[in-house]
């Protein structure tokens, strides 16, 4: 025993142990987000349930079972079910679904009082725009011009034919309204804001009452030019949102006390599909359709259903600025640190401040963010470039930039240290072989010194990069929102627009999971979040890696 | 005046190298007066005094930490870059003196080149460690890069081992090329005078025997100061030797009389191996 403990092995294996227990924990966490995230988009069967109450009334259940799960014995006992078997003794959480109707989405079943449980062939499950999704049976369909499909089938291949068209209906309506109106819309406010920057400068006396009424009748003149489009535009959007009412479904769904019939406007429904009778294909074509809705889509619904585009898109704007200001900062403050300043009690102070920066905690970064970017800097701004704007602030409010750059400050420790770190371990020999050839520090820094620790300094970007993407508490103050209507990024001049708020990944899975009433819905679309968030930090972090590994090649430094 | 001077070279180029007359004929291209030098406030380098010859191979030799790397790096001022560095006296090359302060140091590195003890090259190709120096003179035509390149890897015989791959990684090469890769580095810029720092100390018999070929070649153009601790090697090269001991200058001589008559007993010591 003494021999055992005495030659280390028992060392050994406690490192094997902990190494062990940490992958394990990575990859559990890994593992739980992958598959809950990745079951998401599966399409669910929906079940035809009836159970009893307590007075033995029967009821129905019509929905998709989210979870299961055992139900503990002391409940069993209360609630009166002995004899029920072990493997019988499960609750059900049954998405029953149609909102609107019923008030609630979820509803938990006590197996043992499951009478009857079958899969109906025609089941079919409507995503919509609002209330979340409905369940029924396709009874009925109206089209314009009295068309009218009154059997289950006929109804369902008139849906198949209708659908199409009357979405990409629904897309012009939308379009008119966000692009075309939203054009009018902005030109009528900046002709306001030029009207109203004369008349700040009419108060301040640089302009001439005449020549600012001769403004003033040119801008009316526009103005009730472009609100006469806006209205035109207006017009085509009713006109098309009347045809577009003329389109209806009939369903029957199954309230708990028996069936009910009840209409719902085509033009609501985002899909619909029969999940019982699937084949393999269609669902694979399912799982990939909703998989791509949901990279490439807005949020519907608070976020709850649709898409997570604009989030994806804030969150990797958000940390390629953040690198952009984080990483030539960090470097150059690195090469002042170890190339030029004079090593000494000062410096030490310095280097010492630097790497506790690192630790401070990150909503003490968003509180300066938020005081210094935000009201000082964009206030300052505002008043420096747009007066006429004020009160409304322009740059005096969150924004991209302003979270970008307060994530810079909490990550550019961490590219300082490393950065000192690369040049540090460049050994003298180059850099005196650089001197003896007649080369100026300055020579030396560029030519030598710095291309060689770019591979360090890649180093220090990936681990800020990786650090950045996950904050999400400085961003909740600087300028992150629950739901953009305009991107960062558009087709209007100048296409960035950094002033904007905008959609970040971590506050999206904030936001779904835990800021809202109905939790068993959103609670898929968590992990899917979730799970998108770490496969971006991977793909941002496997680039940087990759990069680093081709510098590594040109750059390798050996034989000293 | 200018007569005599080249009667004196040609003279010098006909006779021998090592022999007596030789070193009084060629021109002192270097003369130290006086030299004095502290780290902070130890003492290295002790009332050094000493004139080396042009285009002649000159030869450092004693025991670690007497002070002859030190040496050799002031005669380029290397010793600038470390901090706490100070000393006194002069160090005239072609008649100035390199400390005055009118003279620029990264000028002056451009004309006297150092190899070092361990090679380093830069971690990039060939061909950009070769035009290095001319690049940061602010060289850029290709075709005189071309030129200056393949030059300098002729002179320090290394052209024919690398003229297909210039572009690979100088890195990639073995010991002993590395080392004469920095040789031409250094030629490239076209210096008057070579500082070696024990440059094959590193390297295999082999490769140590294509650098002492490689002195011979080259001191018909360069002035070359080497320090080293191989006593062969001194004997081989040089034609001058200077013995240094605990940071002072204890004999100076033609190498040949240093090696087989020194006048001082330290010297003979060491050379006999009895110290050191």
């Amino acid at each position: 025993m003494k021999q055992f403990l005495r030659s280390g092995d028992l060392f050994i294996w406690l490192t094997g142990v902990f190494l062990g227990i940490c992958l394990l924990m990575i990859s559990g966490l890994l593992l739980l987000i992958g598959l809950q995230g990745i079951a998401q988009f599966h399409p669910r069967e929906v079940h035809f349930i009836e159970y009893q109450d307590q007075e033995g009334n029967r009821l129905l259940a019509f929905g998709q079972i989210y979870s299961s799960e055992q139900i503990p014995p002391d409940v069993l006992q209360q609630k009166g079910f002995r004899g029920a078997s072990q493997r019988e003794a499960r609750r059900y959480l049954v998405r029953v679904g149609n909102r609107d109707i019923f008030g609630e989405d979820f509803k938990w079943i006590m197996g043992p009082t499951v009478t009857r449980d079958t899969l109906l062939a025609n089941a079919l499950v409507l995503e919509r725009e609002e209330n979340g999704n409905a369940y029924g049976i396709l009874t009925t369909l109206r089209a314009p011009r009295g068309q009218h499909f009154e059997t289950e089938l006929d109804a369902w291949r008139a849906f198949e034919r209708f659908h199409p068209l009357v979405r990409s209906l629904v897309h012009e309506v939308r379009d008119i309204e966000k692009r075309e109106m939203g054009e009018t819309n902005d030109a009528i406010r900046s002709l306001r804001l030029e009207l109203r920057l004369m008349e700040y400068e009419l108060e301040q006396g640089r302009l001439q009452p005449d020549q600012f009424q001769e403004a003033q009748r040119h801008i009316d003149a526009e103005v009730s030019k472009l609100e006469l489009v806006l209205a035109r535009q207006q017009d085509r959007i009713d006109s098309l949102r009347m045809h577009l009412a003329e389109y209806e479904i009939g369903l029957r769904v199954y309230a708990p006390e028996g069936e009910e019939r009840v209409r719902i406007p085509l033009a609501s429904i985002v899909r619909a599909y029969k999940p019982n009778i699937m084949s393999v294909s269609q669902t694979i074509a399912f799982y990939g359709e909703k998989v791509w809705e949901f990279v490439s889509d807005d949020p519907r619904e608070a976020n709850a259903e649709g898409g997570v585009f604009p989030a994806i898109f804030g969150t990797v704007l958000m940390v390629l600025l953040m690198s952009l200001a984080a990483v030539p900062f960090g470097v150059l403050a690195a090469l002042y640190l170890r190339e030029y300043a004079k090593q000494g009690l000062l410096l030490r102070i310095v280097r010492i401040a630097v790497n506790n920066l690192a630790g401070v905690p990150s909503i003490v970064f968003g509180m300066f963010g938020l005081g210094f970017f935000v009201y000082f800097v964009g206030g300052g701004v505002d008043r420096m470039f747009f007066p006429e704007r004020l009160p409304n602030p322009t740059y005096g409010t969150g924004g991209i930039l302003w979270a970008s750059l307060t994530l810079a400050l909490l990550t550019v420790p961490v590219v300082i240290v490393a950065t000192e770190e690369a040049l540090a371990a460049i050994p003298r020999g180059i850099r005196e072989g650089s001197y003896a050839l007649g080369a100026t520090k300055w020579d030396t820094i560029r030519r030598v010194v710095l291309p060689s620790a770019t591979p360090g300094i890649m180093t220090g970007t990936i681990l800020a990069m990786a650090r950045g993407a996950g904050e999400v508490a400085p961003l909740m103050i600087t300028g992150v929102v629950k739901l953009a209507t305009e991107m960062p990024f558009d087709s209007t001049f100048p296409f960035f627009h950094l002033d904007r708020k905008f959609m970040h990944l971590g506050f999206h899975i904030y936001d779904v999971g835990f800021q809202t009433s109905n939790v068993e819905a959103n609670i898929g679309m968590v992990y899917t979040t979730a799970l998108l968030l770490i496969i971006i930090i991977l793909l941002l972090n496997l680039t940087a890696i990759t990069l680093r590994a081709r510098l590594r090649r040109k750059y390798r430094l050996v034989g000293f | 005046m200018e007569i005599v001077t080249e009667l004196q070279q040609t003279l010098a180029e006909t006779m021998v190298p090592g022999n007596l007359d030789t070193d009084r004929h060629s021109q002192p291209k270097i003369v130290v007066d006086e030299l004095n030098l502290w780290y902070g406030e130890t003492q290295a380098l002790y009332d050094i005094t000493i004139s080396l010859p042009e285009r002649r191979v000159s030869a450092f030799i004693g025991p670690s930490g007497c002070g002859k790397s030190t040496f050799l790096r002031v005669l380029n001022r290397m010793n600038d870059l470390i901090d706490d560095v100070r000393l006194t006296g002069r160090v005239l090359i072609d008649g100035k003196n390199i400390y005055d302060g009118s003279v620029d140091p990264v000028t002056l590195r451009r004309h006297v080149g150092m190899i070092f003890q361990k090679s380093n090259p830069f971690p990039k190709s060939i061909y950009e460690n070769v035009a290095y120096g001319q690049r940061l003179l602010g060289k850029r035509k290709k075709a005189e890069l071309d030129e200056i390149v393949e030059r300098s890897l002729v002179q320090a015989a290394l052209w024919d081992e690398v003229k297909d791959r210039l572009n690979e990684p100088a890195l990639g090469l073995s010991g002993g090329q590395m080392q004469r890769l920095c040789i031409a580095r250094a030629l490239a810029v076209e210096p008057d005078i070579l500082l070696m720092d024990e440059p094959s100390s590193a390297l295999d018999p082999i490769a140590t025997a294509k650098i002492e070929e490689l002195m011979f070649e080259l001191k018909e153009k360069y002035t070359i100061v080497i320090v080293t601790h191989n006593m062969q090697q001194a004997a081989r090269v040089s034609d001058v030797t200077a013995f240094f001991y605990l940071g002072r200058l204890i004999e100076f001589g033609e190498t040949r009389k240093i090696f087989t008559n020194p006048t001082k007993k330290q010297t003979e010591d060491y050379i006999t191996g009895r110290f050191g």
